[in-house]
């Protein structure tokens, strides 16, 4: 028994490898190692650093089973050496030291060279269509039922007396969805000034809330009404979820409007305020990116912009060539797609019955982004 | 002039960060959080601007007697209270959220439940959102309401004991059409997405800027 536990010795991790960790900004190395043979008795495996191949200090401590560390911890150009020890109770053995290896930045992120082709295909289709826009080429957008019913709400309420309620949701300045409102509520500002109909703007941003002040107030000027603007129509409410509920709820109860615009980034209070205004009797137009609130709106309201109809809306209203045209290139970049998803369903179906396996996996490995 | 200036800055701003998608190396690959860090903090003093608003608003409202003002004067005094239970916990405690610090007694007392309020009315809504979309008045309504009920009963425990196949059903309803139709939904969000980014970065689309 004592001479089984004296010549027990634990066996060292393997095939230490340490790089430089690719596609980053530098600062970071990555170490892998293969697991010692005692790994179900090793309590921990230890990571040495040293800077000139005598000097090493434990830099981190592994759990069991781990087999990976990244040292973030390391300057760019410097030489490091590594060797892993592998710890059990009082016993540790060490692994063949791996080194020199340097860090370093990289110019450019090698997997996301998909990425770069597909934005330079995408963005180039709406670069195209805008140059044939400004050429003049007459270019056709199907009706958007939501966008043509703004008109129609605007003037609903004017006839009825009642105020026009504009909410932007939980919209920051650097949501897409946010620009893609101004645009809407820059045409409903425009509107509901040429007929002297109040809108009611409460934010929940205090930026979003500058933003519509301009963006109303320019609405005035170019209907010619300046004179009828009211900057205390356009206001901030609060900048907590249900607050913001709340207050919106508590607006349409008590105004009564005649047209409620919900346009957006929505959460959970979409149902709340899109059901208070349908129990008011307002027509409501909606629009939000958030996918989880769509059916909430579909429910809840007369007219809902599902998915890009929304940000079509600045081109689709503005009807200038040049906008419409960027809208042209988002439907062919749309259609490719469509082809490259029908490829893929083909070669995946293709690829069950054994045949087209490796082009299968390298078409899928190709559009996976990183 | 006034125009051309944001516009420079909205040009040169997005395109640093697109390219920090593909270009880790310093200084480009960080410049996103840089510029978000610098979004944050002007976002902090933006905050005052709501304030004013705010304030401005409702002791207008108070002073000339609106209707409704009276909600206006709980507003103000609300804030007040909240103003003055927070400086007195952060002097006094160190730390709003102490467990024994006043703000944490408002925070918990008040905030919390009526937060709460506001969110479980939540069941209701749904109920009634539910009744006005699953009408079968047309075809497309009646088989919303098919796979809604087929769905609701293939969730629930009482469902797999009524008929084994009901979670299979509901499964496949979730996974295969409205999974299709929710990704179908979100490549339209991104592609909207991108093209709006791009007109804004070339400066195509301004409503911002009004």
């Amino acid at each position: 028994m004592f001479v089984l536990i004296f010549l027990f010795h634990l066996s060292p991790s393997h095939n230490v490898k340490v790089f430089d960790t690719p596609n980053d900004k530098g600062g970071a190395v990555y170490i892998e190692w293969e697991l010692s043979a005692d790994d179900s008795i090793v309590s921990c495996y230890e990571v040495l650093r040293s800077e000139n191949n005598v000097d090493y200090s434990v830099i981190a401590t592994p759990l069991p089973h781990s087999n990976r560390f990244d040292d973030t911890d390391v300057k760019n150009g410097k030489s490091y050496w590594y060797k892993i020890r592998a710890v059990a109770g009082t016993d540790s053995s060490e692994s063949a030291v791996f080194g020199p290896v340097h860090s370093s930045a990289q110019w450019f992120h090698h997997k996301r060279w998909n990425a770069l082709v597909l934005s330079i295909i995408l963005c180039g289709l709406a670069l195209w269509y805008i140059m044939e826009a400004k050429k003049g080429k007459p270019l056709f957008i199907r009706r958007i039922a939501g966008l043509e019913a703004v008109d129609d709400a605007v003037g609903r309420s004017t006839e009825m007396g009642k105020p026009i309620l504009y909410v932007m949701g939980l919209s920051i300045m650097g949501d897409i969805a946010t620009i893609a409102s101004l645009s809407i509520l820059s045409r409903v500002a425009k509107r509901a000034a040429m007929h002297n109909t109040p809108l009611i703007v409460p934010c929940y941003d205090p930026i979003v809330m500058a933003a519509c002040q301009e963006t109303v107030k320019q609405a005035h000027l170019e209907a010619g009404r300046p004179d009828t603007y009211d900057e205390s129509k356009i206001f901030f409410l609060t900048s907590d979820q249900f607050g913001y509920a709340a207050g919106v709820d508590g607006i349409i109860v008590r105004d009564k409007p005649g047209a409620i615009f919900l346009q957006g980034t929505f959460y959970a209070e979409a149902l709340i305020i899109s059901e208070t205004g349908a129990s008011v009797g307002a027509i409501q137009i909606s629009g939000t990116p958030a996918i989880t609130q769509l059916p909430f709106f579909v429910a809840s309201c007369d007219y809902t912009l599902i998915g890009e109809e929304m940000f079509a809306a600045s081109s689709y209203l503005s009807r200038e060539p040049v906008m419409l045209g960027s809208i042209k290139g988002e439907d062919y970049s749309k259609l490719i797609i469509m082809i490259v998803m029908g490829i893929g369903i083909l070669l995946a179906t293709i690829s069950q019955f054994g045949l087209l396996r490796g082009v299968a996996e390298k078409f899928i490995d190709w559009f996976t982004m990183v | 002039m006034r125009t051309r200036v944001p516009l420079v800055i909205t040009f040169i701003t997005g395109f640093l960060i697109i390219l920090g998608f593909w270009i880790p190396h310093d200084p480009v690959g960080d410049i996103q959080s840089t510029f978000l860090i610098w979004y944050a903090i002007i976002n902090g003093f933006t905050m005052v601007l709501g304030i004013v608003s705010l304030v401005h608003i409702h002791t207008r409202k108070i002073i000339s007697h609106k209707s409704g003002y009276g909600y206006s004067l709980i507003l103000i005094l609300s804030m007040l209270a909240t103003l003055w239970v927070g400086l007195y916990s952060g002097i006094k405690y160190g730390d709003l959220y102490k467990i024994d610090a006043p703000f944490m007694w408002y925070y918990n007392s008040i905030f919390v439940p009526l937060s709460a309020t506001m969110f479980s009315l939540l069941a209701f809504f749904i109920a009634s959102a539910a009744y006005r979309a699953f009408r079968a008045r047309t075809f497309e309504a009646t088989l919303l309401l098919i796979a809604g009920a087929l769905v609701m009963i293939g969730r629930v425990p009482i469902g797999d004991v009524i008929w084994h196949k009901f979670p299979v059903i509901a499964d496949w309803i979730m996974e295969i059409p409205q999974m299709a139709a929710k990704r179908g939904i979100l490549i339209g969000i991104a592609l909207g997405m991108i093209v709006t980014s791009l007109r804004i970065i070339l400066g195509i689309e301004r409503s911002y800027l009004k």
